[in-house]
């Protein structure tokens, strides 16, 4: 749902970060209003995990320049977890698994430190039973995957649920998924698209990072974005997403290759 | 911009680092047989007392210090420690009140008040300083039941019949080599007797505190069950900050009779060193509890954090039918701290059973080794032991090894081992922040999942301590 009118949630502007001394984004400008849905494209190693990583906070990337202002505020000055707890969401394409961690714990916390972020009661155990029993229904996860250590055992398709569920519990702004579609079956797909789809509202935001059309078949993107190189390199609507799947990426190689493309120096 | 700072937080302060200022009595330094006799002629021992220390120096004379362990430290000049320091108000008060008020308040800075007032009201405690027994709280109270809890200076004075059965039975003078240096200058330490059939009202604990800087340190604890007896006993020990190592050398002997049972608890957090290996405890424990009669339980719980060494293996013979032996220790290392710990569960009895559940944390440049045996002797028929021993890393430089040894001489037993190592690495840490929860938060919720099941034995007093002791042990230590 695009108004232009809509509140500024996320605004990326010339974003450069590198990994160790590699650069990965290269002026990265994108700008996520409430109700939109936005997709970025790409190959491997264009630089759309980075960039949802970067701004989830993760300690391996240094930003080198540019701003990303989160409702008019610096994202940047905050700890990955502080960024968590005013709402911004990263789902993750490999959910790691944590021993010894039991996930209905972690979900706890995890919600009461965005509930207290937000002025909200903590939720005891009981509460916070009857809340994620209610939230479970979104990705249509058994209820015994919240006894298990966090992720642990899980298979792909079941991770990717927890990360929905998570979203779900911790109603963020702006979520970020990061190539949620990978490793997962069509029934798996269509169950973590439906969850998506349920929370995405008129006051947030979703960017979705892909390789692939058919994540956009089931969740259905205002804007589409070209990755290349670590930049933006094309925005369209949800066409420019069937041009891609089309066409494959070959002409993004003959688009970089052209000099107007290279206002970039150095 | 992150977490890259928690560089910052390394080395939390060792919060009990601080030096008592008080007088003390010292004899010169280095050990000969004239060193042992004076100890025990300022001690007032009777001649069975002075003998067992004179056989133990003899045997020692002609051990060798091990060096099995995966342990790394200069070689210890036994010549250069003092063997014998106290408080020099050193007789033992008959109240509190004639107790010197700096004892009182090292201990009140240390968490364990031992006036009227304040004293925990369901644990009593043995205050021991430097080796010496300063005092005992709620002793009347456990007279009245029978039980015995005093130091074991002076349970050589007031019962010298139980300390000369049992004394040196579980831990023979010649047992190894630290056991036998102890048996031969030990100076003080807790005694507990409880008679047939009571049940302990209370937890009992004592607490050490090492207050001087070149003084060995050398207790010696006994406990005795009788028939149907139970207790519940707890050690916690801390240290002042020195640049120098200290040796502590204690001697821990259990004894469970017919369907008795000892819960151990220790929580040891002697001063680990600084982040470059210098000064700290070196920790050579032997601990052994002998599960004597049928159906006696003996069970060991350690957390241990502290000593820049430690080598300790809190073991069970399990000698009674159908006695059973239990230890579970979360042992974890940091900086340069090296530890070589574990058990021995000798099944001797028929229907006998072991539990031995540990985990190592390493973290920085330490290391961490679990060394464990079980042993199934011919007449332990349907012996039956279960060993977890888990490893967790915490960076990359931390090392965790183990080492478990099984001898069966006894077709029939039962005997299952398992082991896991896992690592506690950054994109866990970023997943949980990414959430929400703060990174020490986040370090905690880790190393406290992978040490549930033995924080679970502790008393329930001391189980958040626990908690709490080892998040504080960790920060910074992950980045």
């Amino acid at each position: 749902m695009i108004r232009s009118d809509a509140p500024i949630l996320l605004e990326i502007r010339d974003l450069h970060a590198r990994v160790e001394d590699q650069p990965i984004l290269r002026g990265v400008n994108l700008t996520l209003r409430a109700g939109e849905i936005h997709a970025v494209m790409g190959r491997n190693g264009s630089g759309k995990s980075t960039l949802s990583k970067v701004l989830a906070g993760h300690p391996a990337y240094t930003v080198t320049s540019g701003s990303v202002l989160y409702r008019g505020a610096d994202l940047l000055a905050l700890e990955p977890e502080q960024r968590a707890r005013i709402g911004l969401f990263l789902g993750f394409q490999y959910p790691v698994e944590i021993p010894g961690v039991s996930n209905l714990e972690f979900l706890r916390v995890a919600t009461n430190a965005r509930r207290q972020e937000q002025g909200l009661e903590e939720l005891d155990t009981f509460a916070f039973d009857d809340l994620v029993q209610e939230r479970l229904r979104v990705v249509q996860m058994d209820p015994a995957f919240l006894e298990r250590s966090v992720n642990q055992g899980f298979s792909g398709g079941e991770k990717k649920r927890n990360e929905i569920l998570q979203m779900a519990l911790l109603e963020p702004l702006v979520a970020i998924l990061d190539e949620t579609d990978s490793g997962l079956d069509i029934d798996a797909l269509r169950i973590v698209a439906g969850g998506v789809n349920q929370l995405a509202g008129p006051d947030t935001s979703t960017l979705l990072i892909t390789h692939y059309q058919r994540l956009l078949d089931a969740i259905v993107p205002d804007f589409v974005h070209v990755m290349a190189a670590g930049r933006i390199l094309r925005t369209g609507g949800k066409d420019l997403a069937l041009e891609l799947e089309e066409r494959g990426y070959d002409w993004v190689d003959a688009e970089l290759a052209q000099p107007l493309a290279g206002a970039e120096v150095g | 911009m992150s977490s890259a700072t928690v560089g910052d937080l390394v080395s939390q302060p060792y919060k009990y680092g601080f030096i008592t200022e008080i007088e003390t009595e010292k004899i010169a330094k280095g050990l000969s047989e004239d060193v042992v006799r004076l100890i025990s002629a300022k001690k007032e021992e009777p001649p069975f007392l002075l003998d067992f220390r004179l056989r133990a120096y003899r045997h020692w004379l002609t051990m060798q210090e091990p060096d099995w362990a995966a342990l790394g430290y200069p070689p210890i000049d036994y010549q250069e420690l003092i063997y014998y320091a106290a408080p020099r108000q050193q007789q033992k008060k008959a109240s509190l009140d004639e107790v010197d008020p700096a004892l009182l308040e090292t201990f009140e800075k240390l968490g364990i008040p031992l006036s009227e007032q304040k004293r925990l009201s369901n644990v009593a405690v043995d205050a021991v300083f430097d080796s010496v027994s300063i005092a005992t709280t709620y002793k009347e109270k456990l007279a009245e039941d029978g039980v015995i809890f005093c130091s074991i200076s002076e349970a050589v004075k007031e019962h010298p019949e139980l300390v000369e059965r049992y004394l040196g039975t579980v831990v023979p003078a010649n047992d190894n080599f630290f056991a036998a240096l102890n048996s031969a200058v030990f100076s003080d330490g807790s005694f507990v007797f409880i008679p047939k059939g009571v049940a302990c009202p209370m937890e009992l604990s004592t607490y050490f505190r090492i207050n001087s800087g070149d003084t060995g340190q050398f207790e010696r604890t006994l406990i005795v069950a009788e028939e149907a007896a139970t207790v519940s006993y707890l050690e916690g020990c801390t240290a002042p900050m020195f640049d120098t190592n200290q040796l502590h050398a204690a001697v821990v002997e259990l004894v469970a009779l017919d369907d008795a049972s000892i819960k151990y608890s220790t929580v040891q957090n002697w001063y680990a060193g600084d982040e470059n290996g210098v000064g700290g405890i070196y920790n050579f424990v032997t601990k052994r509890g002998q599960c004597r009669g049928a159906r006696s339980k003996i069970s060991w719980t350690q957390v241990e954090t502290g000593s820049a060494i430690t080598w300790k293996y809190p073991s069970c013979v399990l000698q009674g039918a159908d006695s059973v032996g239990e230890f579970y220790s979360v042992a974890l290392t940091n900086h340069r701290q090296q530890a070589d710990t574990g058990t021995k569960m000798i099944h001797v009895g028929p229907r006998t059973r072991s539990t031995i559940v540990s985990k190592g944390i390493s973290a920085g440049h330490s290391s961490n080794s679990y060394r464990g045996l079980v042993q199934v002797g011919p007449k332990a028929v349907g012996a039956r032991n279960y060993s977890q021993c888990d490893s967790m890393l915490i960076g990359d430089r931390a090392a965790a090894n183990t080492y478990p040894y099984i001898r069966s001489q006894q077709p029939d037993a039962n005997i299952e081992h398992e082991a896991s190592t896992c690592r506690i690495s950054a994109d866990q840490l970023f997943y949980l922040q990414s959430r929400g929860i703060g990174f020490e938060a986040a370090v905690s919720m880790m190393v406290s999942g992978f040490c549930r099941d033995v924080f679970n034995q502790l008393p329930m007093e001391f189980a958040a301590e626990a908690d709490k002791l080892l998040s504080l042990k960790l920060e910074g230590s992950v980045g």
